[in-house]
């Protein structure tokens, strides 16, 4: 019991009631260690992680290159099975086309824009007359492309007066925070004083994860506690960023299922508050997107395109096997642009997408 | 339509075969085709489709449809069938040690919602009279040793954290302290992680070896497309799972997802994370969720729901009141309050059978089920005096716009609610009257089913 209250005593400072807390510090080690080792080091941990984090980026790496890198893996997934499939087929018959819509339907493209693209193929090989299945993979990085680049312009939107204001939405898990903390590091690295809203005021400890992310980068969050209105946080922050003159406010809310109407009623509501301070505000409403997420993000970006407006997509953790083929869906049956593309776990890891590029990279 | 579940897809399929008499194999063929492209749409994998397709084709062109008297039906019956099985069968439960503590070690991707499942699961096992502990092994994460024990306080399981530790040592003293504290389950958290990610994988390996788990969880996002299966695969090589639980089964996502990591991991779905409160965590049962996909209605678990949530007492005290046409306003109000606390009105309505076609049919969407509107009328009874509940034709004018104003509605909704009440009490003074004459006359109601 005497070690217990000591241990109380220790964290009389955290939030969190400790005391269920205060058994994890009896395990077998010795006394001191455990209570150093049990100490909530949340709070002391990021200074540290701060240096560690930032420094192994390697800058001198070229954009086309890191992008590569990242996409190495949609890349040989796609590339490599349509090349098999060039060097396998000998003849442009209809197993080729069958099997070429497998490969893109297993790169979560969607039934619909994959039957469209391999029938727009079909219509260009006989139009070319080509015969040769080798001239075929031109043609798709073409079709690929025609779709991927859209009028729409691919930057993010400012605001003509700053603050330019971000809103950040997106379903649970996505990894807005994450967009938002390496997006708030280009900001930062760019020379713009940069506000976070810790908006997400339901998901226990988001707004830590926030503070943390935002010690690392060395930007300001504006924050209330666990289970404040969102609307609040929001109306705060506005007005800090006006003034404190700021160039950029971006906005962390919850993730939310696109299917519970009255969080999308919430999420309507947190962009009237800055509607009513800024009229031309948010200058941007970013959809996170899971890129491992399959044919429901067609769903979700419709969703929350009706409640906040969406103006752009960022399209995450396509460092890993997941294909991306979403991304040609959502451009394809959606007027929303694909703005950035998370493609890594370290802060430099977020790029503006690039369509020509992307495609590039993806048959490179 | 593009978003059409796939149960949607199917039933109209299956609505042009049901009026056949005889089904030809071009018939079972375009239907296939619809089966197949439907199941894409799901972001069920492509090459478990494959097989699937080809199985219930091969039932299907059989004897056993073409023999049969409605075809149609038939087909939707082995549909059914092999999507139950695909999913794994029978129902399946958390192995526990003969020798507690049971560990159990929960994997995933990043963003799956491995941190609140653990804590649904802390839950859901104290409910079954378990002491579970909660073990904080993500040290990556920024604030997630935060999150789980919040999360950890709001179930009141105590939580195992010793910071940034190393997981292995870390899950090695957790098992420690479980069994010196007589905590009979341990639940490791540990990081998301690609599956593609060596040097995480290997400790995952590592934390194995050290926790020797009796249950090693991989939790599935429901809405993962096509990449769900290599996710599935990776994990299960590196670290041999014994079952998954797919989250976010809350959303519109079709699960295809299901369907494909029960068929690559091999391993049963054992629990489906239903919604953001941590009691929504339930066990996972492939037939029902079979026949939800088929638009059969899922009655199983409505009326699981509907025990769990009336009070029997309550119910009994209704049907004597509806046998003696004694029912109020204030007994309506008192049953939609009790619908109301079995869950969202629209999760109900999925789980009726030929509800979703009868929706499809009217082209009527989500949010014609307007919970508010259901609030409204709640209001308007609540507006009353007790004595108004008891009797309404006692409503005069101003008496209807006082409670239009207490309730911020308008006269007419006052006078709709009333005009509905008389009519249902109308109907259920038939029902009852029948009944009576039924026993009487010993001709029993007839129901319209």
């Amino acid at each position: 019991m005497r070690f217990l209250d000591r241990f109380r005593k220790g964290r009389g400072k955290t939030e969190v009631e400790p005391v269920v807390e205060a058994e994890p510090a009896v395990p077998a080690a010795s006394d001191e260690t455990e209570s150093e080792i049990s100490e909530p080091s949340v709070q002391i941990e990021p200074e540290e992680v701060t240096v560690s984090d930032l420094e192994p980026v390697k800058k001198k790496e070229g954009l086309f290159a890191r992008l590569k890198k990242g996409l190495t893996k949609t890349r040989e997934n796609i590339t490599e099975k349509v090349e098999q499939l060039i060097k396998t087929s000998r003849r442009l018959d209809e197993d080729f086309f069958e099997e070429l819509e497998a490969i893109l339907i297993q790169a979560d493209v969607g039934v619909n824009t994959t039957l469209e693209l391999v029938d727009s193929l079909r219509q260009g090989v006989k139009e070319q007359r080509l015969t040769e299945v080798e001239d075929v993979k031109g043609l798709i990085k073409e079709e690929i492309a025609a779709i991927m680049t859209t009028d729409r312009d691919n930057s993010l939107c400012l605001a003509a007066e700053p603050p330019t204001i971000i809103m950040v939405v997106g379903v649970n898990g996505v990894g807005k925070t994450t967009t938002i903390a390496k997006l708030a590091y280009r900001f930062k690295q760019e020379g713009s004083r940069t506000i976070i809203a810790a908006a997400d005021t339901f998901r226990a400890a988001a707004i830590d994860q926030l503070q943390i992310w935002a010690d690392r980068v060395g930007v300001e969050v504006i924050k209330h506690q666990e289970g404040a209105d969102p609307g609040a946080v929001v109306f705060d922050a506005v007005n800090a960023a006006r003034s404190r003159q700021a160039d950029f406010l971006i906005i962390d809310t919850a993730g939310r299922l696109h299917t519970k109407s009255n969080l999308m009623d919430e999420i309507a509501k947190v962009k009237r508050v800055i509607q009513r301070e800024y009229p031309d505000g948010p200058h941007e409403v970013l959809l996170v997107l899971d890129a491992t997420t399959g044919q429901n993000a067609i769903s979700q970006a419709k969703e929350f395109y009706q409640a906040t407006g969406v103006t752009g997509i960022a399209l995450t953790k396509l460092d890993g096997t997941a294909k991306g083929g979403i991304v040609i869906a959502i451009t394809k049956e959606l007027d929303i642009p694909v703005k950035l593309i998370g493609i890594g776990e370290t802060l430099e890891d977020l790029r503006e997408f690039d369509a020509a590029e992307y495609v590039e990279a993806l048959f490179a | 339509m593009v978003f059409e579940g796939l149960s949607g897809r199917l039933q109209d399929t299956f609505r042009k075969l049901k009026g056949k008499g005889k089904l030809s194999e071009d018939d079972v063929n375009r239907a296939m085709r619809e089966v197949r492209l439907a199941l894409l749409e799901a972001d069920v994998n492509f090459k478990i489709v494959k097989d699937f397709v080809a199985r219930v084709k091969e039932r299907a062109v059989g004897q056993e449809v073409l023999t049969s008297l409605t075809p149609g039906q038939q087909v939707v019956k082995i549909v059914y069938e092999e999507l139950a099985e695909l999913m794994g069968g029978e129902q399946s439960r958390l192995n526990l040690a003969s020798r507690p503590p049971t560990v159990v070690m929960m994997v995933g991707l990043q963003g799956a919602g491995k941190t609140t499942t653990c804590a649904k699961l802390a839950r859901n096992l104290q409910s079954q009279g378990k002491r579970p502990l909660l073990v904080a092994a993500d040290i990556y994460r920024p604030a997630a040793i935060k999150q789980l024990q919040v999360l950890g306080e709001q179930v009141n399981c105590p939580v195992f954290s010793m910071g940034q530790e190393n997981p292995v040592n870390i899950a090695r003293a957790a098992v420690e302290n479980a069994r010196s504290n007589n905590r009979d389950v341990v639940i490791l958290d540990t990081a998301g992680r690609l599956h593609i990610n060596e040097e995480l994988m290997n400790e995952l390996t590592n934390i194995k070896t050290e926790a020797d788990p009796h249950e090693i969880l991989l939790v599935v996002d429901a809405m993962t497309g096509q990449d769900a299966v290599n996710v599935a695969e990776s994990f299960n090589k590196q670290l041999g799972l014994t079952g998954v639980v797919l989250t976010k089964l809350d959303g519109d996502s079709r699960g295809g997802a299901a369907l494909s990591v029960k068929a690559v991991a091999g391993c049963p779905i054992k629990f489906a994370g239903m919604g953001e409160k941590l009691d929504n965590l339930e066990p996972f049962h492939p037939d029902r969720m079979a026949s939800r996909i088929l638009g059969m209605g899922d009655v199983l678990s409505l009326v699981e729901k509907a025990q769990a949530n009336i009070n029997q007492e309550k119910a009994r005290e209704l049907s004597q009141k509806i046998m003696q046409q004694e029912f109020t306003l204030e007994d309506f109000l008192d049953q939609l309050q009790q619908v109301r606390s079995m869950g969202p009105l629209e999760d109900l309505f999925s789980m009726i059978p030929g509800f979703s076609s009868a929706k499809q049919l009217q082209g009527l969407k989500g949010e014609d089920f307007d919970e508010r509107e259901i609030g409204h009328i709640e209001a308007i009874i609540q507006s009353m005096t007790p004595e108004e509940r008891r009797n309404p034709t006692m409503l005069n004018g101003s008496r209807k716009k006082r409670i239009a104003r207490g309730s911020g509605t308008r006269v007419q909704d006052v006078n709709r609610l009333v005009k509905q009440f008389e009519e249902s009490r109308k109907l259920m003074k038939q029902f009852t009257d029948m009944g009576k004459k039924g026993k009487k006359g010993k001709k029993g109601l007839r129901l319209p089913f």
